[in-house]
């Protein structure tokens, strides 16, 4: 096997399991020590400078940095991340913020952008342009920006001056907000004359179930995300006695929970498939199930039954899943009767799709499969040059963080078009910073010892308390001494060990005190499935890297297996050479604002 | 300085015959100087008694002063152990094998401890062929005390702060070879490929089996001049075999080349095959393995790997023809037969 180049630097960065799985590429345990430090407004700010909306995503996140976490690797659940990030949110100082805000020049660069669709996606390329100079016009349907953080995401899950707080620190940027207003031809605002048009306009389409009975029970039944943001905006106050919710996505939960909320009794959740193919998140789940929402798994719908012109029901087919070799599943009728549910009111949360009808098909932007636009995956550009899109108006339905990571990319190549630069060629690469950690011959500059430490637990909110009000927060957030103890879970998978191999004397000693036998020296082999099974401890997670360094005085190589790696440092003390140090790496996505975040 | 070793291992250690991982063998947190060649050993003691399916409860481990002595708290946690005043480990490893032989024993020493002010404890425990596995950690100075040279200090070799050794070092294989050790062999900390085979079979030896280990002091006595440093050793190992150990009860599955390999049965059934590097090396012919020492020792290399065995090897209890069992188990009517029995005692003796 090569050696490794850790100069590459997306080597390391790939170590920070959480950051690297994080879409927008937040330096997770960076901020989680911030907080351990008391330091939330820092901790804030670098969640800022990545993800846009800290307070949100401290309680709506889907969390792809969770699984990923090493912790759950070498003992059973991850870090609490998202968590800890409302930590930072909650006890920030929000004078502090506000100051630390990037300045606005008030002499414009003199160019116009034009953001359609007003949520996390828009928010981000107007955070990154409006510190540049540009003139942003932000253009939504709704009386609020927000997008769906707003119109789909319940309060009880997201509290509305959350959001709005989040949402002011860039609209007060000096955004020209045009609400209450639907776009409805793309070649009217590019006739404006605009350097750029974004299009964020996620994908507000819900689908349908056309069934028999559907027209008949209409007055009943609902389009889940429909009625969800005609609740928030307080068009609707109450439902049926007896729901049906159907579909098992996060929009499924969110509606079942949401109708106890107005005057429900009785609610269940219905699955075509098994529960365990549910979309929806884990977390979320658990939450219904903890309001005493059933989830009635291998039902398929079969029928809006009505009676007096009014929905009495549904009647359901009852389903088993059978898999091929290739994991795909097929639905077979199991031949029981079919089951029969009395209802008053249907939400049908069964997916969504993009809608972009307002956009003619013959001004340059290509559509192609499932009616997405054509793009640059990188640079988030469409056919035509001054159009870009992001958020799940580019890729199809996602969540906010990918919605935001988007706006980052896409705000860098609308910068770039305007300064005449090539938009793919000329995007900067992430800046990282690689530091010795070393503060005396056994000290470290973060706290290196490893102990086992089970999760914490969220706290919530009584269920009664809550079930009487939708805009009463379920989820209560840690308090600082919990956050504290929460943060020590954390592996600071960010201190890289790094070897130099010229002064290592090959004494084994850090081979020998690893706790988990993630170095070894041993002869290089060409294979690296047979070098991974020559280890001190089989390296079977192919996911993570070898760290391979030769030119030892021996010929031997040293490998690391950085799979369970706990970053303790032990290696770096027990070397009599400093041939390995403990070195802390920052790597950051280049945004196309200068960043404001770190010391 | 980190004092806490976390208790997370790789998810997916091994489990030995026992069900044991290695995780079970090891010890407390070595306080030695970071890099020292003793911790290796260590390491390689927690590696043979995992892979040889050790039950670390009939385990005593003993040593006496010094850095290398107070390594058995680094391996073998849930063994018994016995600190020795300086160099008197023999004797009290003599006595409590004597009380119990079922128990397997492991001496520490330092090359102070055992060559120096131990010389005469060594030397008797050797002759007497006790039943134990005792390990020289041969750093050619006195580590703990801040590395005056020791006994084993080559003619000529020098320490960080020293001046050349004006005297010769004492070959403590050449030493325990002509006393009567029936296992003798010598290794380096740096080599765990070797050494941890060497470990196993000299577990399952009956009779003293000594492993002479070259294990660096990296504070003391590692600088250029030093002939126990890590670089100096590498330079000059020369082996004369590298080891199989095929345990007992397991196939000797490999074909070994006639003439290169020479296969070495312990007394459990296990046996050694030896890959020969020099043809006519023959670790059961006495005189010549003495002869190859000397030959290596004036050439200035270090001559490693299993350097004599005694197949007929009649350990300690053997030769006093004592009891089978522990003297813990015999009970008041084993220990008192009675006046019968003495008188027919006394009558055998008239
Ligand atoms: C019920 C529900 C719950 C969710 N919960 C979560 C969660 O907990 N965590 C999470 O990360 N994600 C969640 N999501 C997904 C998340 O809300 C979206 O992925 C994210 O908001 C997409 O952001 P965006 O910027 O692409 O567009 P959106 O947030 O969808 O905003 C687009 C805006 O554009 C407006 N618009 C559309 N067309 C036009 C037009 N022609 N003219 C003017 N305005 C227009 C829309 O009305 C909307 O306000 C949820 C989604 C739903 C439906
Ligand atoms: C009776 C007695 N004399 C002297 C000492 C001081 N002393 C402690 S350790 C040591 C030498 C140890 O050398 P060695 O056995 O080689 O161990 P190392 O530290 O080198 O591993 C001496 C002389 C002592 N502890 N007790
Ligand atoms: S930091 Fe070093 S000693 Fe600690 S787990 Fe990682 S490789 Fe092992
Ligand atoms: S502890 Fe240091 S000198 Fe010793 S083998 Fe490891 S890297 Fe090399
Ligand atoms: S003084 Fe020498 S022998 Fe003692 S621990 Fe340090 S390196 Fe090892
Ligand atoms: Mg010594």
């Amino acid at each position: 096997m090569k050696p490794t180049n850790i100069a590459d630097p997306e080597y390391f960065h790939k170590v920070v399991d959480c950051q690297y799985a994080c879409p927008a590429h937040t330096p997770v345990p960076h901020y989680i020590r911030l907080i351990s430090a008391g330091r939330y407004s820092d901790a804030y700010m670098v969640n800022w400078e990545s993800n846009v909306f800290p307070g949100v995503l401290g309680r709506t996140c889907d969390r792809p940095c969770e699984p990923a976490c090493r912790r759950d690797r070498v003992e059973d659940k991850p870090v609490a991340i998202c968590r800890l990030k409302r930590v930072a949110a909650d006890n920030k100082d929000d004078a502090e913020v506000l100051a630390r805000m990037p300045e606005i020049p008030t002499q414009k660069n003199g160019r116009k952008i034009a953001l359609i669709g007003a949520g996390p996606a828009s928010l981000t390329v107007a955070r990154d342009l409006m510190p540049l100079g540009y003139d942003i016009d932000l253009y939504d349907d709704q009386p609020e920006a927000g997008g769906f953080m707003l119109s789909q995401i319940p309060a009880f899950r997201l509290p509305i001056e959350v959001l709005r707080q989040e949402v002011n620190y860039i609209l007060d940027m000096g955004v020209i907000t045009t609400l209450d207003t639907y776009v409805d031809s793309l070649k009217k605002v590019l006739d404006v004359g605009y350097d750029a048009v974004f299009i964020g306009t996620g994908a507000p389409r819900g689908r349908d179930l056309k069934i028999p009975g559907r027209e008949e029970a209409d007055n009943n039944v609902h389009i889940g995300i429909d009625w969800l943001s005609s609740v928030a905006f307080e068009h609707t106050e109450k439902i049926g006695k007896k729901v049906i919710v159907l579909g098992g996505g996060n929009t499924a939960m969110d509606c079942c929970r949401t109708s106890l909320r107005l005057g429900a009794d009785t609610v269940k959740v219905v699955v075509r498939s098994p529960k365990v193919d549910m979309k929806a998140s884990a977390w979320e789940i658990e939450d219904a199930e903890r309001e005493g929402v059933p989830m009635l798994e291998n039902h398929t719908p079969k029928e809006f039954v009505v009676e007096n012109d009014k929905l009495v029901g549904m009647k359901f087919e009852l389903v088993r899943a059978e898999y091929d070799e290739n994991g795909r599943r097929s639905l077979i009728p199991t031949g029981e009767p079919d089951a029969y549910i009395e209802c008053d009111d249907v939400c049908i949360a069964i997916g969504q799709d993009n809608a972009l009808p307002w956009i003619e098909r013959d001004i340059g932007v290509e559509f192609g499969k499932w009616d997405l636009p054509v793009l640059n995956n990188k640079t988030f550009q469409s056919t035509h040059p001054k159009v870009f899109f992001g958020g799940d108006a580019a890729l199809g339905p996602d969540n906010v963080i990918t919605a935001v990571a988007h706006g980052h990319q896409a705000a860098i190549s609308i910068h770039l078009m305007c300064e005449g630069e090539d938009v793919e060629q000329a995007r900067p690469a992430p800046t990282t910073n690689l530091v010795s950690q070393k503060m005396g011959i056994h000290e470290w500059s973060y706290d290196s010892p490893i102990a086992h430490d089970e999760r914490f637990a969220v706290p919530h909110e009584a269920v009664e308390t809550t079930l009487t009000n939708r805009k009463i927060e379920v989820e209560l957030g840690f308090d600082p001494q919990t956050a504290v103890a929460e943060a020590q879970r954390c592996l600071n998978c960010d201190m890289q060990t790094v070897f130099t191999a010229e002064k290592c004397i090959e004494c084994d000693a850090c081979e020998d005190i690893c706790p988990t036998d993630s170095i070894t020296f041993t002869q290089n082999q060409d294979d690296e499935t047979a070098l991974r099974q020559s280890l001190k401890a089989p390296a079977n997670n192919t996911e993570q890297d070898l760290y391979l360094a030769d030119g030892l005085k021996t010929g031997r190589v040293m490998v690391k297996d950085e799979d369970v790696c706990l970053h303790c440092g032990l290696c770096a003390e027990r070397c009599p050479t400093s041939a390995w140090d403990m070195q802390k790496y920052l790597y950051q996505v280049t945004k196309a604002t200068p960043i404001v975040a770190y010391e | 300085m980190t004092f806490i070793k976390s208790t997370f291992r790789h998810p997916e250690l091994p489990t030995n015959e026992l069900g044991f991982t290695r995780q079970y063998y090891e010890g407390v947190l070595s306080t030695l100087c970071a890099g020292c060649g003793h911790d290796s050993i260590s390491a390689a003691i927690v590696m043979a008694a995992f892979e040889a399916n050790i039950e670390p409860h009939k385990v005593a481990k003993l040593s006496g002063i010094g850095c290398s002595s107070k390594t058995p708290a680094y391996f073998l946690v849930n063994s018994h152990g016995f600190n020795t005043v300086h160099g008197r480990m023999p004797s009290v490893a003599t006595g409590a094998n004597m009380a119990n032989r079922d128990l397997q024993y492991i001496g520490i020493s330092g090359d102070g401890d055992t060559a120096s002010i131990g010389m005469g404890q060594f030397v008797h425990a050797t002759r007497r062929n006790l039943n134990i596995l005792y390990i020289v950690e041969n750093n050619g100075c006195y580590g703990l005390t801040k590395g005056q040279d020791s006994a084993t200090a080559d003619r000529g070799s020098h320490s960080k702060k020293g001046a050349p050794s004006p005297y010769e070092g004492i070959d403590l294989c050449a030493l325990a070879l002509q006393l009567g050790a029936t296992f003798v062999a010598r290794s380096f900390s740096g080599d765990k490929h070797q050494l941890i085979p060497l470990i196993k079979a000299a577990l399952k030896h009956k009779g003293f089996a000594f492993i002479d280990v070259i294990s660096p002091c990296v504070t003391f006595n590692n600088n250029p001049g030093s002939t126990k440093g890590y670089e100096h050793v590498r330079d000059h190992l020369a082996a004369t075999n590298t080891i199989d150990f095929v345990p007992e009860r397991k196939e000797l599955t490999t074909e070994y080349a006639e003439g290169s390999t020479q296969q070495v049965t312990l007394h459990d059934g296990s046996v050694m095959a030896l890959h020969k590097v020099d043809k006519n090396y023959d670790v059961s012919n006495k005189s010549a393995v003495s002869m190859s020492l000397l030959d290596y020792s004036e050439r200035g290399e270090i001559l490693t790997g299993l350097l004599y065995h005694d197949e007929e090897s009649q350990d300690l209890h053997q030769s006093l023809g004592t009891t089978d069992v522990p003297l813990n188990t015999l009970k008041e009517s084993d220990l008192c037969p009675g006046g019968d029995a003495l008188n027919k005692l006394n009558q055998g003796l008239r």
